[in-house]
């Protein structure tokens, strides 16, 4: 009986503090997509294995109001703000407490960062852990790698699945493939603009992520589309599909 | 005459017919007549599912027009018992059609589901101005957006989405089109249908079974496994084929979403009276089969003149009978036989004696692997090879052609005896059979089906249109095979 209690607390323990763990993740240089030319440089920092759960979130609302919905300011978070939330500080019951929480805006998940002591990571930064597979940093050109992220266009309602329902990835980070989209701090800085296909007339320099014509490699269409979603978004909006981490 | 009023008669000549050809350039312009046109009232447009229109324009005047269309991602049938996940305007493909006339002011509101995972956009061919509407109408998932555009040159158009990678977008089905009317709208005609041919991409053959994915390095090949009308391979075929009757009017705005072939569109048996070439306002009369390219459209009119099915093909043959561009439409009405006798006489043509055709490459020969199936899976997929290899000759509801082509429904023939009808589809048959009290002297050729396909095919056959629900094993294909 007691070996259970212990079994069973030990598992509370886990479950409360997997928005608090993290890892570390090795500096290094990568050549991202889209946004720049060279190799850019990423310095040594922590992720968080997990993106922010819906448990983690009515945490942060109840100890900071102001980011509750029904006294959200607008221009922070716009209508569809936790739109599913039963209240201010309930969630709909059809959620886990172990979702990824989604419907938040680039205001709230920056805001819930700094109050951990932490931030959001950059697009470069994201992009840096997200290349690696299993077993490599950069998977980029694996098959199987690619053909994941595109299954994850086809599967309806993955934003009711738990954290840590994906793979594991190099650095021992979960889900950031295959669960939800991310917001990143620079979320919007890289232009591929509405009208994707003509986007090569515009100033190179600014708008480098050129849509198809500015891509370092045309066949990463999976890694594509997660530029145009962000592309997609302005900071009070938010999407049922799209969550957040962050690092410090 | 003088050689200086010769000079100066010719100078004016000159000018004048400058002065005309300059005039007669500028009227070639309809944007210089119809963006004037002045809009009273407003109205929310009637969208539709293909293949369905809205009502005509008719005369009324030009309005502010209100569509609302949706952008929904979801999981729908390519082909019996293969399943895919469209991106669609308005929950089909191709999207909703939108009708209006020539000076609408068209109020377009796009929104984006959601539950969809993506950002999309749309391109109307019909909006003049940058990305067709693309830049103005890129939205996020679970949001909407509102732009504008008058409606300056009548035709038909395509409307697709633009968001990168584009051509993966246009090849999940975010495809439609929208039609702008002349003033008084298009001349009346009794029926009016929405066909709309699009390619899809898949990595596995065609009829592999369950949800299948995107295929982009096929798509770059431009190597589709499946070239469909209305988004699927059954989608004007068995009870959705589309009707008329005999001595009706008939209408069909037909587009390509493409994204990669241009379509070379026919109607077996019928020969368009009109084609708006393109969708636009040159009219050909008298045409075979018109070519739509990809991103284009064509409106294609006939009279339907004798009862029958008349078979809509993308006359790149291959694309109709072995990856699905085929679709039907259902004559009824009265006969008339001095248009089309029917059968007035037949007999066996045989220039190199009475051997059987066949086809040199068997497929049967290639060792199958042994897959269980309930009698459920076996007559979903015996449905897609009766669809791509039967249909032709013994017709949508198994009723064939009377004299010509045997039918299978309620047959006695079939129903007497499995293993000949087996061996018949093995081994083709020749010479004269009485089906159902009716004489049939023809050939029916060998087919390369594998043991398994045979199998699904007569399973199919013999559990449809009223037969006696036999159930055929792989052991009796085997069986039969082994006697020959």
């Amino acid at each position: 009986m007691g070996k259970i209690f212990f079994i069973f607390s030990l598992l509370m323990f886990y479950l409360s503090n997997a928005q608090s763990q993290m890892e570390t993740i090795k500096k290094g240089s990568f050549i991202p997509l889209y946004g720049a030319v060279e190799a850019v440089k990423i310095n040594t920092f922590e992720m968080d294995v997990y993106p922010v759960t819906n448990a983690d979130y009515l945490e942060f609302v109840k100890k900071y109001p102001k980011w509750q919905k029904s006294v959200v300011i607008k221009l922070f978070a716009d209508k569809n703000y936790l739109n599913e939330w039963v209240s201010d500080t309930i969630y709909n019951v059809s959620f886990k407490p172990n979702s990824p929480v989604t419907n938040i805006s680039w205001y709230a998940a920056k805001a819930y960062c700094e109050c951990q002591n932490k931030r959001l990571p950059t697009i470069d930064e994201w992009e840096y852990v997200a290349m690696a597979n299993e077993s490599q940093i950069d998977a980029r050109k694996v098959k199987s790698y690619n053909d994941y992220i595109l299954s994850w266009y086809e599967k309806p309602k993955t934003n009711v699945n738990e954290i840590g329902s994906t793979y594991k990835n190099y650095w021992g980070i979960y889900d950031l493939h295959g669960l939800v989209w991310e917001w990143t701090a620079d979320f919007n800085s890289i232009m591929l603009g509405g009208e994707s296909r003509g986007d090569g007339g515009q100033d190179s320099n600014l708008f480098c992520g050129s849509a198809s014509i500015g891509a370092s490699d045309l066949m990463n269409y999976a890694a594509f589309m997660r530029y145009a979603m962000r592309n997609s978004l302005k900071a009070n909006n938010t999407s049922k599909n799209l969550g957040f981490r962050c690092v410090k | 005459m003088s050689n200086f009023l010769k000079l100066v008669l010719l100078i004016i000549s000159f000018f004048f017919i400058n002065c005309k050809n300059g005039k007669s350039e500028k009227e070639n312009f309809a944007q210089n007549n119809t963006r004037d046109i002045v809009i009273s009232g407003t109205m929310d447009a009637e969208l539709t599912s293909p293949p369905f229109v809205p009502a005509p324009v008719g005369n009324r005047t030009a309005k502010k027009l209100i569509v609302n269309l949706e952008i929904i991602e979801k999981e729908g049938v390519l082909s019996s018992g293969v399943s895919y996940m469209y991106w669609t305007f308005g929950g089909t493909v191709p999207g909703s059609f939108i009708r209006a006339r020539i000076g609408d002011e068209i109020h377009f509101t796009l929104s984006n589901h959601p539950d969809n995972k993506l950002p999309h956009n749309i391109d109307l061919h019909a909006v003049n101005g940058p990305g067709g509407g693309a830049e103005s109408s890129f939205v996020a998932p679970g949001y909407e957006k509102l732009f504008s555009f008058k409606a300056l040159n009548p035709g038909l158009f395509v409307y697709h989405c633009a968001t990168a990678p584009v051509g993966m977008h246009i090849a999940n089905g975010m495809y439609g089109l929208i039609l702008i009317e002349p003033e008084g709208g298009l001349p009346k005609v009794d029926k009016e249908y929405y066909i709309m041919q699009g390619e899809f991409y898949t990595p596995g053959e065609i009829g592999d079974r369950g949800l299948q994915p995107f295929d982009m390095k096929r798509a770059i090949k431009e190597d589709p496994n499946y070239v469909v009308f209305n988004g699927s391979t059954d989608a004007l075929l068995g009870d959705k084929a589309i009707t008329a009757k005999s001595g009706e009017t008939v209408r069909l705005f037909v587009g390509n979403g493409g994204p990669n072939l241009t379509s070379s569109f026919h109607v077996i048996g019928e020969i368009f009276d009109n084609v708006n070439i393109e969708g636009g306002s040159t009219m050909n009369h008298n045409v075979q089969t018109t070519s739509i390219p990809s991103g284009g459209a064509a409106i294609v009119e006939f009279k339907v003149d004798v009862p029958g099915n008349l078979v809509i093909v993308d006359h790149a043959i291959f694309r109709a009978f072995n990856k699905g561009a085929l679709g039907i439409l259902k004559v009824g009405g009265e006969e008339d036989k001095r248009i089309y006798s029917g059968v007035r006489q037949e007999g066996i043509y045989h220039p190199e004696g009475g051997t059987i055709q066949e086809i040199p490459i068997s497929k049967s020969e290639i060792i199958e692997t042994v897959v269980k199936k309930t009698l459920a899976e076996k007559i979903e997929h015996g449905k897609i090879i009766y669809n791509s290899t039967c249909l032709a000759c013994h017709q949508g509801e198994g009723q064939g052609i009377k004299g010509v082509f045997p039918p299978l429904a309620k047959s006695d023939y079939l129903n007497a005896n499995v293993s000949r009808a087996i061996d018949i589809v093995l081994h083709g048959k020749s010479g004269e059979i009485k089906v159902n009290g009716e004489k049939y002297n023809n050939i029916m050729p060998k087919q390369t089906l594998t043991d398994n396909e045979v199998m699904d095919v007569l399973n199919y056959v013999y559990n449809s249109w009223g037969n006696n629900k036999t159930e055929i094993t792989s052991e009796m294909v085997a069986k039969v095979k082994a006697s020959m």
